[in-house]
């Protein structure tokens, strides 16, 4: 099972090391890795999605705890939080290719942020999965380059 | 109300820092960017600095003087070079979970990451093997992140912390002020454990009628010898320590099992086979204890493990009785929990007896050598003897180091001081020096080979100059015993690069360093030469020429189940039977 851990940690030099370096040397493979200020600004706060079917998440969240600079650690239930991704993706639109593009990017509300004779570059944002399907849909048009973010994610609101 | 403070320079406020924590003695050794912090050491009145000669000396002694007083360790370096002879040291504590702070200097703050002269990246090259580090950039954190740096190798489970220094901060004019207490949000170890657990574990050990206490060396750095033997004592439940665990719990006891594991014996390892509940205290499910993990206690019915490090519970064993810990607190709990039931009187008589039946079929045995050599098994019964077995035994790694854990009996904590986790060769003489200026009250024997001891021997330098009075027993074979005994085993006997028969006449090389060296030969000899080493006062180097070719057993070969012994008998090299 994917598992979607936020971790709050001190916004101190270093911290990112320590944590990809402890995933690296204990042999714990991340699917993504996004950080970025909290609303603390002494804390950050990273979303890190990893395969719980490959590594125990019980000995990967006990092991960050170790880190000194790890403040609170949540493994994100789906069904009680929200995720989303950014993604850039430039993508190949010489003539009639350049319609199905902006087809493509209005059924999945990405903008086009960039265009040149040859290409466009499409901006989205939402769910891993629609990244995902975008993508497949994109793929007979010939994708260039494409860039994300990894995913961040939040939980949703008890009232 | 303003709180106090001295204007003064960062390297004086490292000392003033490091004294206000209770640092009376570090190991060190100067270098370029250093030198700041060497000018406020000569005029420091309450820290005593022991100059080295070689780096690794200083962490070993630090990590050595920290086990013997159970205070944290404190050494020094320079940046590049003299911190990167630390990180052997560094890794050896953090295995071994020895509180030690490591103080380096770095170049100039607007120097690093320019590959300038004696840099090195040391909080990122000492990352993975360590509890936590610094990079001081700013002058005026010093005194804060050296209170942090104590207070976390202390707590919890203890361990290494790096503080890296640039030496513009040590040249730096700080306000230096005593910090209130460390600001560690993250950090915050449990010590008491849960209350609903400690009661599972008290029925448990009610119910069981096969008990037995796994222990390791969190019942050392926690100070709960005395709760667990009066755990063992009220219940009648035998126990066995790890090779860290050594000292916990008195050898001679009749509940002692020995240790377990690779080189334990038969006893402890049959009692672990056969047990319906495993309590593990202060250990890890280490792969040299466990063996094939598949079948380590297979009839344990419940396995409970007290930890204060909740990223050791589950990681090798999933235990079904889980405690956070400390083990003072956890033991003293269960005690107490204990006390309030009635205890079933004899529960453990026959299981006990079953025991006693082991000891009696698998004592430890040894031949007496007919070449005219020592058995090494007896020059470590000799140095008991002679001592009382009240001697701080401090050793290095590989064979004399097995046979020291089997042949001497300990009687408290902090008597045993070896490396365990990493099996640092090289660490024995300058940890021995640690644990004596640390207890110099104690004859401290260091037990070594004629091949770790190479490493280190500069460190004899050390020992003279600041008259250190340890005695170095070197069970001089000939050869790198341990790899050679395994190529012996499951080589074909091809001694690939283990013999090192040609070496120095370490009594003369003792004698070179201004330290007494003497050579012992005959078995007769043996306790003599160390009770003359032992009045000298000096420190002291005896070289026993020991049987060649002698195996330490019993011996489980890596991987097998634990009752897979070999050597239990003796019948020499005669694989035991599972019980």
């Amino acid at each position: 099972m994917k598992h979607t851990l936020s971790v709050l940690v001190e916004n101190k030099p270093g911290v990112l090391t320590r944590v990809a370096g402890l995933f690296a040397r204990r042999g714990f493979n991340i699917e993504s890795l996004a950080v970025g200020e909290s609303e603390d600004p002494t804390l950050s706060r990273m979303t890190i999605a990893i395969d719980g079917a490959e590594h125990p998440i019980d000995q990967v969240t006990k092991q960050l705890h170790k880190l000194i600079n790890v403040v609170k650690i949540r493994d994100l239930d789906p069904a009680g939080s929200v995720s989303a991704e950014l993604m850039l993706v430039r993508v190949a639109a010489e003539g009639d290719k350049r319609t199905d593009a902006l087809q493509i990017a209005e059924i999945f509300k990405a903008k086009i942020v960039d265009v040149e004779r040859r290409s466009v570059v499409l901006r989205v944002v939402g769910a891993t999965d629609k990244l995902e399907a975008l993508l497949e849909m994109l793929q007979p048009l010939g994708i260039i380059e494409i860039t994300r973010t990894g995913m961040i994610a939040i939980g949703r609101g008890r009232g | 109300m303003t709180p106090q403070t001295t204007k003064m320079k960062g390297s004086q406020a490292i000392v003033a820092s490091l004294e206000a924590e209770g640092c009376d003695t570090l190991f060190g050794f100067p270098g370029g960017m250093v030198i700041p912090l060497y000018d406020a050491l000569y005029d420091a009145r309450h820290l005593r600095h022991v100059l080295v000669r070689h780096e690794q000396g200083a962490v070993h002694a630090a990590d050595g003087y920290a086990r013997a007083t159970g205070k944290v360790g404190v050494c020094v370096a320079t940046s590049g070079p003299g911190a990167t002879n630390l990180v052997t040291g560094i890794a050896n504590a953090y295995l071994d979970s020895i509180p030690l702070v490591a103080i380096t200097g770095q170049v100039k703050d607007d120097l690093i990451g320019t590959d300038a002269f004696q840099e090195a990246d040391v909080t990122g090259i000492t990352l993975p093997i360590v509890k936590h580090s610094y990079l001081v950039h700013r002058p005026a954190d010093i005194p804060q992140v050296i209170h942090e740096a104590f207070h976390i190798a202390s707590t919890g489970r203890p361990g290494p912390v790096v503080i890296d220094i640039p030496v513009t901060a040590e040249l730096a004019e700080v306000a230096y002020r005593r910090p209130d207490g460390p600001q560690l949000p993250g950090y915050r170890p449990t010590l008491k454990g849960h209350v609903k657990q400690i009661r599972a574990a008290a029925r448990a050990l009610l119910d069981a009628e096969r008990p037995v206490l796994y222990v390791g060396g969190g019942v050392i750095s926690a100070g709960a010898a005395a709760e667990l033997r009066e755990l063992a004592e009220l219940l009648r439940v035998p126990v066995t320590t790890t090779h860290m665990g050594l000292g916990g719990f008195p050898s001679r006891h009749e509940l002692s099992l020995g240790t377990l594991g690779m080189h334990g014996t038969v006893t402890a390892n049959y009692a672990v086979h056969e047990c319906d509940l495993l309590v593990a205290v202060g250990a890890r499910f280490d792969d040299r204890v466990t063996g094939k993990l598949s079948a380590f206690a297979p009839q344990a019915r419940a396995i409970v493990h007290i930890d204060v490090d909740p990223a050791e519970i589950g990681k090798n064993v999933e235990p079904s009785i889980p405690i956070v810990g400390d083990a003072r607190h956890v033991l003293a709990a269960l005690v107490a929990e204990l006390r309030k039931a009635e205890l079933p009187a004899g529960r453990t008589a026959a299981w006990l007896a079953r025991i006693e039946g082991w000891k009696a079929e698998y004592p430890l045995h040894y031949e007496a050598p007919t070449d005219g050599t020592l058995a090494p098994e007896f020059v470590i019964e000799e140095i008991e003897r002679v001592t009382g077995g009240e001697a701080l035994i401090v050793t290095d790694v590989g064979q004399h180091q097995m046979w020291a854990t089997l042949y001497y009996h300990f009687s408290e904590p902090r008597q045993w001081i070896s490396s365990g986790g990493l099996g640092t060769m090289g660490f024995g003489l300058p940890a021995a020096i640690g644990a004596k200026l640390g207890r110099p009250d104690r004859t401290v024997i260091d037990v070594s080979g004629d091949g770790g001891f190479q490493m280190t021997m500069q460190e004899l330098a050390t020992a003279v100059n600041y008259d250190v009075p340890i005695v170095v027993a070197i069970l001089n074979n000939g050869y790198l015993g341990m790899v050679r005994q395994w190529q012996e085993l499951f080589w074909n006997k091809r001694y690939s690069y283990t013999c090192i028969g040609v070496q120095p006449d370490f009594a003369l090389l003792a004698e070179a360093f201004g330290a007494k060296g003497m050579r012992v030969t005959e078995a007769a000899d043996a306790g003599d030469a160390l009770r003359e080493a032992i009045a000298s006062g000096r420190p002291t180097v005896i070289d026993f020429k020991v049987t060649a070719e002698e195996n330490v057993f019993p011996m489980v070969p890596a991987g097998q189940a634990i009752t897979e012994m070999i050597g239990g008998k003796s019948s020499r090299r005669t694989r035991e039977k599972k019980p």
